[in-house]
């Protein structure tokens, strides 16, 4: 499976090098060259500067042959407007993002874009594991 | 009109202070403190602190009665989702996103945003407009149609001056409106009427095929 990632923070740089190890075919894409220190050194896929708002950028990314996106950036909405651009500019068949808030969240889930809240997520959790 | 405009930069507030003195009830949402005050000192209780993009907030400010929400914050991404939710969970009716980088126009359009102003685009053709030597200006954008209406001045160099408005391969769906001459009175040009040099020639037009329009009226 081809995917490409948007946002090498730490759980961008996570997702790439649990996928790049069960030999998926990763681009990882961030604005900030100093966020690929994060990538495992093991990781053989590509690491490409850029904005993944930008189509030029997603298509040198490879986003037209793409089987998957995922937008995990620090900006909500910056996640939102990118995987909207994947899902229904280039028709990438799994498209999914992280929006922090639960609201929005819920909303465009609404709208058909596949996105999770870690808020609500973690707070699930911690309130199960308080309670158990 | 109930209007909100998120965003109170210099375009959020000079925006809000038009729509106000043209009766409208505008509310402000700025997320920034300091600006906020500054606006509410200038204007009045016009602007609230918070986030556009937050349901929370614009369920506060009671956007379900908004008859428009306009975007005008500094980042696509932001206008894009304020306008969406506003849309979609509130249901309003009319919204309008500002759009900085002129790519991103045809994505909003794609995504379904109702209006879209690429500041950018219009600073530039006001800016090219001002260039003499500037072959075509864009002067008015028919969106639902998909036309404009583009200007082209008739350079003396050019292989059509001397030639009747018959001759010339105009590209289809492209219509000249006008002529307006250096010297004369502006007419409505006929298939018989001659292209001088320094015509300006007033022309709908469709954006794919200005680039034709131009070659036709100027000479390849």
């Amino acid at each position: 499976m081809k995917v490409v990632i948007m946002g090498c923070g730490r759980v961008g740089a996570q997702l790439a090098g649990l996928l790049d190890t069960d030999g998926h075919s990763v681009t990882i894409l961030d604005t900030d060259a100093y966020s690929f220190r994060r990538l495992p050194p093991t990781f053989n896929g590509i690491a490409l500067i850029g904005n993944g708002l930008n189509e030029e950028v997603l298509k040198k990314a490879g986003i037209e042959e793409a089987d998957a996106f995922v937008a995990v950036t620090q900006g909500d909405n910056r996640n939102v407007m990118a995987a909207q651009i994947a899902k229904h500019i280039f028709n990438v068949p799994k498209v999914v993002c992280r929006i922090y808030d639960p609201l929005r969240q819920e909303l465009y889930n609404t709208l058909g874009l596949e996105a999770f809240s870690p808020t609500t997520i973690f707070a699930q959790m911690l309130k199960e594991q308080l309670e158990s | 009109m109930y209007i909100i405009v998120v965003g109170g930069g210099r375009l959020g507030y000079y925006l809000t202070k038009a729509l106000l003195s043209e009766g409208h009830e505008v509310l402000i949402v700025e997320k920034n403190a300091a600006i906020c005050e500054r606006i509410v000192d200038e204007l009045g209780s016009v602007c609230i602190r918070g986030d556009g993009c937050e349901m929370a907030t614009l369920a506060e400010i009671g956007t379900v009665r908004a008859d428009m929400l306009i975007a005008v914050t500094g980042d696509d991404e932001d206008n894009l989702v304020a306008c969406q939710v506003a849309k979609h969970k509130f249901n309003v009716p009319h919204t309008i996103a500002r759009v900085r980088n002129p790519k991103n126009e045809t994505i909003f359009k794609k995504l379904g945003i109702d209006v879209t102003v690429s500041s950018t685009n219009i600073i530039l053709e006001n800016i090219e407009a001002e260039v003499p030597t500037h072959p075509l200006i864009h002067l008015l954008t028919i969106r639902d149609k998909g036309l404009e209406i583009v200007e082209v001045k008739i350079p003396p160099d050019s292989t059509t001056v001397g030639k009747p408005v018959k001759e010339l391969s105009l590209p289809q769906g492209s219509r000249l409106a006008l002529i307006i001459p250096k010297e004369h009175k502006p007419r409505v040009p006929t298939s018989d009427t001659i292209l001088r040099d320094g015509d300006r020639v007033i022309a709908v037009t469709t954006p794919e095929s200005e680039e034709e329009l131009r070659a036709a009226l100027r000479g390849a």
